[in-house]
């Protein structure tokens, strides 16, 4: 049993292997300023593979990771101010996001909500907390030591060796943890989906009441991938506030709640490795559109998703690893092939 | 005496301005079960029609009233034809492709007036008193032409052709195919009204709000939600939501201040799908349309 798992995760170990070589050998190749923004382009692709996670494994449509990305930054922010020191607050961001999405998770799948008015109420909730946070400007809104700040936000502390609150890490230090941060999730969640856990929510997602039928709660189930989803996202916003310096109301918009989804159906859904990808890929483009005004921004977004939607609606990853497959195992091709051939034969 | 009156036009208007708002998203959604997420860029684009055209000297009446909801149905004609009707059926599709869509008539707009306001047009009505109040003619306006045009798309759907077939197109589409209605043209047509009507929303809550490109984001989760929440029934589901979470959010806009107010509204509307996860019309007034 634990033999097939390890099997079947051998391309995942092989993709975790070449993270760990980009992240030793990057800062050897590239300038700190690159470093620097690859680090913010790291914990958007751990936010990336938490909805890979709860949309392409879960079939639940978050359209608000962001909210869990963004609480788990803000309530990082504010541990650590008033901690003192960041490692604890780490843990407060994961337990905190993590218990914030169970309660609305046991809210929503225990009331049978499903696909888009789920859509709906993440959504809200994550403009419930744009709103409220671009609020809280005055001196009077403040959680221990630390001040809200409003629209502008709040600046972050940088992490901290663990065992001593005083040193700081050095941004080129903050790469090679959220790299090795990213890695772990990946393992994780490539561990996840091959548990007999990830293959009941898998069982939900394509055929949610035969899943029942056979006696799987599928309630629990998708309680159970929504709060793990939610905890990698927090993680993934403790390495953004890390990556800028500081949080604001911003990643509770609208526009960052697309992107999320874009990056997902750009890399495919039921892959973890695409949507990563997806979002370096879409990081570097939106960093290039940026530095020329020919075509806006959103133009060449909204162009992207329509035509992943209407053209590739399987997204990247999963339409190569089928043309590798239909290349790679002859054997197996082969077989099909003959199959395919006696079918056509018997018509 | 007076601040009744007042509190209650001031209600009344942000319970009209959520129904204007929704309406196109309602009918689009109601008809076809497509969430059409560029909702708000239509109304964007209906403010801008106005702006334009009054800019060139076009009357105002004309550009809000009739020039607006032709410009954005057309659009919504084209984009039907050239998105929407390769995703029917497909229902977490049509919301991402309809998402794209937003971004991208975002882009395009950003791109030809720029990224800030428009020149404005200043709502054409001057101000009524009451005993010590004021308040907006153009507000009074916003509400009175809102129950005409729900009126007008009633009597459209239960009294014409047209509002027949789209009826039972909505009930059953194979059937109504099998029975050699065009259901394809049908949705065309109603996904072209559903434009037009936003597109007149916009149009008319121009001089109130201004035209920025990105202002869609901010109608497109209240119509959405209103939608949602009001459930599958057009009129009546649109109505009911407005009025619940329009009177909700006017109520607490008034006690604690206008943010509180859409908090209010937020909250309102996940307690509302978590206890009626059908909306209020798959509950109450099932029958209506």
């Amino acid at each position: 049993m634990n033999n097939g798992i390890l099997r079947q995760m051998r391309p995942t170990f092989v993709c975790a292997f070449l993270g760990l070589v980009f992240m030793f050998a990057a800062p050897q190749v590239l300038q700190l300023f690159t470093i620097i923004n690859l680090t913010t382009a790291i914990a958007l692709a751990v936010l990336a593979l938490s909805l890979a996670l709860v949309w392409g494994y879960g079939g639940i449509l978050c359209f608000g990771q962001v909210a869990f990305f963004g609480l788990g930054a803000y309530v990082y922010t504010i541990s650590a101010i008033n901690f003192g020191g960041s490692t604890w607050a780490i843990v407060m961001a994961v337990l905190v996001t993590s218990a914030f999405a169970a309660a609305l998770g046991y809210f929503i799948f225990y009331g049978r909500v499903s696909d888009v008015y789920l859509g709906v109420i993440t959504l809200t909730v994550t403009l419930i907390f744009f709103s409220l946070i671009r609020r809280t400007s005055g001196p009077e809104y403040k959680i221990g030591n630390a001040l809200l700040g409003g629209f502008n936000g709040v600046s972050s502390p940088p992490i901290n060796l663990p065992w001593d609150s005083r040193t700081f890490l050095f941004p080129e230090h903050v790469f090679y943890v959220a790299m090795a941060a990213l890695i772990l999730c990946y393992l994780f969640t490539g561990w996840l989906v091959n548990t007999k856990f990830g293959r009941v929510c898998v069982a939900i997602r394509e055929n949610e009441l035969r899943a029942e039928l056979l006696g799987y709660d599928s309630r629990l189930y998708k309680l159970g991938i929504f709060t793990i989803g939610a905890g990698i996202a927090a993680i993934g916003g403790v390495l953004f506030c890390n990556g800028v310096g500081r949080i604001t109301p911003d990643v509770f918009s609208l526009y960052n709640a697309a992107l999320t989804i874009i990056w997902v159906i750009v890399g495919g859904r039921g892959t973890l490795i695409g949507p990563i990808g997806a979002t370096f890929a879409l990081f570097y483009l939106t960093s290039a559109l940026g530095g020329q005004s020919l075509f806006n921004n959103n133009l060449v977004l909204g162009a992207i998703l329509i035509i992943f939607v209407l053209l590739v609606p399987k997204g990247v990853a999963p339409t190569v690893v089928d043309w590798i497959n239909a290349r790679r195992k002859p054997a197996a091709g082969r077989v099909r092939r003959r199959r395919n051939t006696r079918a056509e034969g018997a018509e | 005496m007076d601040l009744v009156a007042a509190i209650a036009l001031q209600l009344a208007y942000v319970i009209a301005n959520l129904a204007l708002i929704s309406l196109g998203l309602a009918i689009i959604f109601g008809m076809m079960r497509v969430i059409n997420l560029a909702h708000g860029e239509f109304l964007m684009l209906g403010g801008y029609t106005v702006v334009v055209a009054t800019n060139a000297g076009v009357n105002i009446w004309v550009a809000m009233l009739i020039l607006a909801p032709l410009v954005v149905g057309i659009i919504g004609v084209i984009v039907e034809r050239l998105l929407i009707r390769w995703l029917y059926g497909r229902m977490v599709d049509t919301l991402l492709a309809t998402w794209g869509l937003s971004l991208l008539l975002v882009g395009l707009v950003t791109s030809i007036f720029g990224a800030s306001t428009a020149t404005t047009v200043s709502p054409p009505l001057g101000v009524i008193r009451f005993g010590n109040y004021s308040a907006s003619g153009y507000e009074l306006f916003l509400i009175l032409i809102t129950i005409a045009l729900f009126f007008a798309v009633w009597l459209t759907l239960r009294f014409t052709k047209l509002g027949l077939l789209a009826r039972g197109t909505m009930q059953n589409a194979e059937m109504a195919s099998s029975l050699g209605v065009s259901t394809s043209r049908i949705y065309m047509i109603t996904f072209g009204l559903g434009a037009a009507v936003s597109g007149l929303a916009g149009g008319l809550l121009a001089p109130m709000t201004g035209v920025l490109p990105t202002i869609g984001a901010t109608y497109i989760a209240k119509a959405f939600i209103t939608v949602i929440s009001g459930g599958a029934a057009i009129l009546a589901g649109t109505t009911a939501g407005s009025i619940l979470l329009g009177g909700l959010n006017g109520i607490f806009s008034f006690i604690a201040g206008s943010t509180f107010g859409e908090i209010a509204l937020l909250i309102a509307a996940i307690l509302l799908l978590r206890l009626m996860p059908r909306g209020i019309t798959g509950r109450f007034f099932r029958k209506s349309l």
